[in-house]
């Protein structure tokens, strides 16, 4: 009871407001600085036309319509939503290699350690290492199709399969990665007993998944799609950056490459800003489309 | 509870050894590629092992490039971030967890909705604010904007609202004031949660690829990522070397993740638990 007056007591609320306020105030003039003004800044850029050298123009929705009308524009976005196919590839492949590690045997942690190790490394070594893979005239995945007589496509050299190039890619670099762990620990939370009392009632192993595994682990499947979406759609930039600086004929190239070309290469401000508040937009409908159709399904 | 037949454990070691080649498969092209001499990489069908063992490939790259300097900025740059963040989210976190003070729901929410907001939103602003800062090229540019998130603060917030409080109630009736309780009482049990925020961080930091190439245009201050793609541009189909470079990116990663692997695989679990 004394503790209750004591926290109640004016010397401590004085101190704790004046301490509330204090902790607060870093994080909150930085994230003002480099988080908040900026939105609000970016917001303003994208109603304007502005190279940085010269003064700025008010142009209005010029941006915005400039952006509907831009046929590259629609391209890039197709571009980023084909390549975003890598992400139910990789949750089911991700379920599979966590459903595979889910037992009791020696080794679990060693091959745990292996599926994990692309998705750690990834970035320019592992770009680096895989257009040297996919090299059409002297990569391993070629020379390994023509053991089959087949004569492998030029890949990253072709439109045509540049896009399936980085798709398996992906799912190499990130079918161990994060979205396994978080199975893996979904799957082991999953109480035994359901799994007996099913077999008592003599149900075949499709069925178990099918109706215990699979619903039980609706919130990690949620979670890692809503996640994987937010960065698919601003995704990309990286590895066509390195691997094949957007082309062939722009096939690779994504909204999130196409912003940074506008910003950083050619000056364009305002429109990279008009650009990159659609993306928002684009982000923020999905999550919205996703926790309500996820939020209902997940209530079973 | 698993008991398992001998066949079953021969084809579950089978499936795993297979896809764990199919895993590690891909390093050991980069190693071998990296130690053959340039001219006989070029030959089809390509051979597995080295005719002769090239390892001045990796002393050509170290000459090319200021390899060393990359890993010395990846560290600083990656260590400054961590530090940078990790304190002043655990500050604002427990603020926004036990402290209460007039508008701070207002503001967590505030916090909260800028997290749907995407990094390209914010990267023009920042890069002309900076610019005309004249802090482009720095490490300043580098580091000061990586270290404030919404994400930091809200997972160690959700973390410390889950501390009991009799821990807190207790040092409060000895007489520690919200400094004090903070630094003795709820620091020393959330170690689990603030070395995970570091991992992340770090990790996200040493990556990050986008951002450093954006402000960071000389090769003395390039971290590795920018720094690695710098010598791609120097050496654009010379493989060999492209490899060695690649294998020595790599390495620290893989010894750091495999000597660190538990608090990694703890981090994911941790950061994963939202809301």
């Amino acid at each position: 009871m004394i503790s209750r007056g004591k926290r109640t007591g004016p010397s401590w609320r004085r101190r704790e407001v004046v301490a509330g306020y204090a902790f607060l105030l870093p994080n909150f003039l930085g994230f003002l600085a480099f988080v908040s003004l900026p939105v609000l800044f970016s917001l303003t850029l994208s109603f304007f036309e502005w190279d940085i050298l010269t003064a700025p123009h008010f142009a209005g929705l010029r941006n915005y319509g400039k952006l509907l009308a831009d046929a590259k524009f629609w391209y890039y976005l197709y571009n980023t939503v084909v390549l975003m196919l890598a992400i139910p590839l990789q949750m089911a492949a991700s379920l599979g290699l966590a459903i595979l590690l889910d037992k009791k045997l020696r080794g679990v942690v060693f091959f745990r350690t292996i599926y994990f190790l692309p998705s750690i490394t990834a970035g320019v070594a592992i770009y680096l290492l895989w257009m040297w893979i996919y090299n059409p005239s002297f990569g391993l995945v070629n020379y390994a199709l023509s053991w089959f007589r087949i004569v492998g496509p030029r890949w990253l050299e072709d439109p045509a399969w540049s896009k399936p190039a980085l798709i398996i890619m992906s799912l190499w670099a990130q079918m161990g990665g994060v979205n396994m762990i978080l199975y893996l620990a979904a799957l082991q939370n999953i109480p035994p007993g359901l799994y007996e009392a099913a077999a008592v009632d003599g149900v075949n192993a499709w069925q178990r998944f099918r109706h215990i595994t699979l619903p039980l682990l609706g919130p990690t499947t949620f979670f890692i799609l809503t996640t994987n979406l937010i960065r698919g759609f601003q995704g990309g930039f990286e590895m066509a950056y390195i691997m094949t600086q957007g082309g062939p004929a722009g096939s690779t190239t994504t909204v999130s490459y196409y912003l940074f070309q506008n910003a950083f290469e050619w000056g364009y401000m305002g429109y990279a800003s008009a650009i990159a508040w659609v993306l928002f937009a684009l982000v923020f409908g999905v999550t919205m489309i996703n926790w309500k159709w996820g939020g209902r399904k997940i209530a079973y | 509870m698993d008991r398992h037949t001998t066949g079953f454990r021969i084809g579950w070691y089978t499936v795993n050894v297979l896809i764990g080649a199919t895993m590690i498969g891909p390093f050991l092209w980069m190693l071998l590629t990296a130690v053959k001499d340039a001219g006989s990489v070029f030959v089809f069908p390509p051979e597995l092992l080295p005719r002769r063992w090239e390892w001045s490939n990796f002393a050509s790259v170290w000459e090319a490039v200021p390899f060393g300097l990359f890993y010395l900025n990846s560290l600083f740059v990656g260590i400054a971030v961590t530090c940078g963040q990790v304190t002043t989210s655990a500050l604002a976190a427990y603020a926004f967890a036990r402290l209460e003070f007039p508008g701070r729901d207002k503001l967590f929410f505030g916090y909260l909705a800028t997290m749907m907001i995407p990094q390209a939103v914010i990267m023009i602003p920042v890069f002309i604010v900076l610019r005309s800062l004249g802090w482009i090229d720095t490490y300043k540019a580098l580091i000061l904007p990586s270290i404030f998130t919404a994400y930091g603060t809200f997972m160690l917030r959700q973390f410390f609202m889950s501390i009991p409080r009799d821990l807190e109630d207790a040092a409060r009736v000895d007489g520690c004031g919200p400094v004090r309780i903070l630094r003795n009482v709820v620091l020393p049990v959330s170690k689990p949660a603030i070395v995970t925020l570091a991992i992340l961080t770090f990790m996200a930091t040493w990556r990050s690829f986008m951002w450093p190439r954006i402000v960071i245009h000389t090769i003395e201050k390039s971290t590795l990522p920018i720094g690695l793609q710098a010598f791609q541009t120097l050496h654009e189909t010379e493989y060999t070397l492209l490899m060695a470079g690649s294998v020595m990116a790599v390495i620290p990663v893989i010894v750091v993740f495999v000597l660190g692997q538990r608090a990694f695989v703890k981090g994911i679990l941790l950061g994963a638990v939202k809301g």
